[in-house]
């Protein structure tokens, strides 16, 4: 015989287990990262060359490194994003073509980033001749996030309300104008939650600058776009695989200082869409 | 002259012929009814005259448009103009998720003429003041649309409207949200306004079109039935079908 109650609680239970899953591994990595991490962190270690092989100093140039790419990454794709996302939601006619291209592009969101990597190796470093540079990395991470970039901007501007933009139109307004003063406008904190989760992984990224930019050790400041450049998450690989004896507060301080970056900028993204979703409420 | 004029005007949704061969006339500073059941094509009618069924895939038309004897279906029509002259009221009232000032002034912004601030101001007050609504709202002109009542919503959107100028004012059932008390403020607004405009009013509600308006045409499947003066249809129908369905043998 059934017993809702029991049901009930062997359902919870198991609901309850499937977010604990989630929330543990999550939450043991972010501890153990800050237990370990913590303690090498100081202002000389976030301010400073490396040194002695990347044993001692700072990793300053790395962080400097990931920031030029992860916004550049975003600067290059959050405008090409926006412009097709806009196309193809409002000026595109939903035919097979259409559909399929939106098929394509929230597939090419799950190519492995690695794929990512060599077709911009072959395409900005050895065709436009750019050099293993942070123009090339920037480029390659931008067109790694334009999936997601382009498929959440669509989603954004696809609900805005249609009679919004009839209502709209019905005043004589143009459809650019339409799309320039009320649907963007109204789009933008879904906008920004695609940017908020591509920065993220623009910054956390391995394999598509390892070809494209990413300089093994180079205690120096990159001086223009075409200049390679150290980068968290590649010389976080290289210290943990590639030198022997680093340190682990160095290692370990490494990784803290990449996620440390990664939160504080979606955090900033996310304090933003926040205070436009409160501009827009309907 | 009558403002604008419908001749064997048939409308296709794909396979669906939605109108059939309507003839009319809507004079100026008056007010028509168009009225029958759901799905009969009303709406459809409606929005043939501000083109607003150009949104919808598949639509086309025969027949000729008049709006001040231009023929609006022909392929140059530039719908920014018609779209200025024929304005429309939807059903539920949506202001755009705005403040109240910046939503009588989008016509404004939109129509291109850099308006001194001073000169907004003025149209604010001045299309406020039209709709009856400049007492309630000029302490709030600030303040998000959406906060407002619906039959101030509703009065806002006509105020918005009344702020682009326009010739003639197409309303598709725009009390169906509002409570007795509002609508009746709403068809006093709406005999005060048809001294400046043509109005055109859709409507589900018959004791509303006998109220209001001083032309009526009955729709039926697509089909103009009658169309004449509100009172000789509601007191003496030509036709049979206007006759049944004014007593509400269907509806």
């Amino acid at each position: 015989m059934r017993n809702p109650h029991r049901t009930q609680k062997i359902a919870f239970a198991f609901l309850f287990l499937a977010i604990l899953l989630i929330l543990v591994p999550v939450g043991l990595i972010v501890f153990v990262i800050i237990q370990k991490g913590l303690p090498g962190i100081s202002w000389q270690f976030l301010s400073d060359m490396p040194r002695q092989g990347m044993r001692a100093g700072g990793i300053f140039p790395a962080i400097i490194g990931t920031i030029y790419l992860a916004s550049g990454a975003i600067l290059f794709s959050l405008p090409i994003g926006l412009l097709a996302a806009i196309y193809l939601s409002e000026y595109a006619k939903d035919n097979l073509l259409t559909r399929i291209i939106k098929l394509a592009i929230v597939n090419l969101a799950g190519v492995p980033s690695v794929v990512f990597g060599l077709f911009g190796l072959s395409l900005f470093v050895v065709f436009f001749k750019f050099g293993a540079s942070i123009l090339a990395g920037a480029m390659t991470l931008g067109i790694l996030v334009l999936p997601v970039i382009i498929t959440a901007s669509r989603t954004a501007l696809e609900s805005v309300p249609q009679s919004f933009r009839e209502v709209s139109l019905s005043l004589g307004a143009s459809k650019w104008q339409t799309i320039r003063h009320i649907v963007l406008p109204n789009a933008i904190p879904g906008i920004l939650t695609g940017v908020v989760l591509e920065i993220g992984r623009a910054a956390g990224e391995t394999a598509p600058i390892l070809f494209t930019v990413a300089a093994f050790y180079l205690p120096q400041l990159p001086e223009s776009v075409f200049d390679q450049t150290m980068a968290l998450p590649y010389h976080l690989y290289v210290i943990s695989t590639q030198v022997p004896n680093v340190a682990e507060k160095i290692r370990y301080g490494t990784a803290f200082v990449l996620l440390a970056i990664v939160l504080s900028m979606n955090l900033i993204a996310v304090i933003m869409r926040n205070k436009f979703r409160k501009l827009k409420k309907w | 002259m009558a403002k604008i004029v419908t001749r064997n005007l048939d409308l296709w949704y794909g396979n669906f012929k939605a109108l059939k061969g309507v003839n009319s006339a809507f004079e100026p500073n008056k007010i028509t009814a168009i009225i029958g059941p759901s799905g009969c094509g009303k709406s459809t009618l409606l929005r043939v005259f501000n083109r607003m069924n150009d949104l919808i895939e598949g639509v086309r038309m025969t027949g000729e448009v008049l709006v001040d004897g231009e023929n609006i279906l022909n392929g140059n029509t530039d719908l920014v103009i018609l779209r200025k002259k024929v304005g429309m009221v939807f059903q539920r009232p949506n202001p755009f998720p705005l403040s109240v000032y910046e939503n009588i002034i989008f016509g404004e912004k939109i129509h291109g003429s850099s308006a001194t601030r001073h000169k907004r101001d003025d149209i604010v007050e001045e299309s406020l003041k039209s709709v009856l609504l400049w007492d309630e709202l000029k302490d709030k002109l600030d303040k998000s649309a959406l906060s407002l009542s619906l039959e101030q919503k509703q009065r806002l959107c006509i105020a918005r409207l009344i702020a682009v100028k326009s010739d003639v004012v197409l309303m598709d059932e725009p009390c169906s949200t509002l409570d007795p008390q509002a609508t009746a403020r709403v068809e006093e607004l709406m005999r005060e306004l048809k001294n400046r405009y043509t109005i055109i009013i859709v409507t589900h509600n018959m004791q509303q079109a006998a109220r209001v308006s001083d032309d009526t045409g009955f729709m039926l499947l697509g089909e103009l039935v009658e169309f004449g003066n509100t009172h000789e249809i509601f007191t003496a129908p030509k036709d049979k079908r206007t006759e049944d369905y004014i007593t509400g043998r269907y509806g």
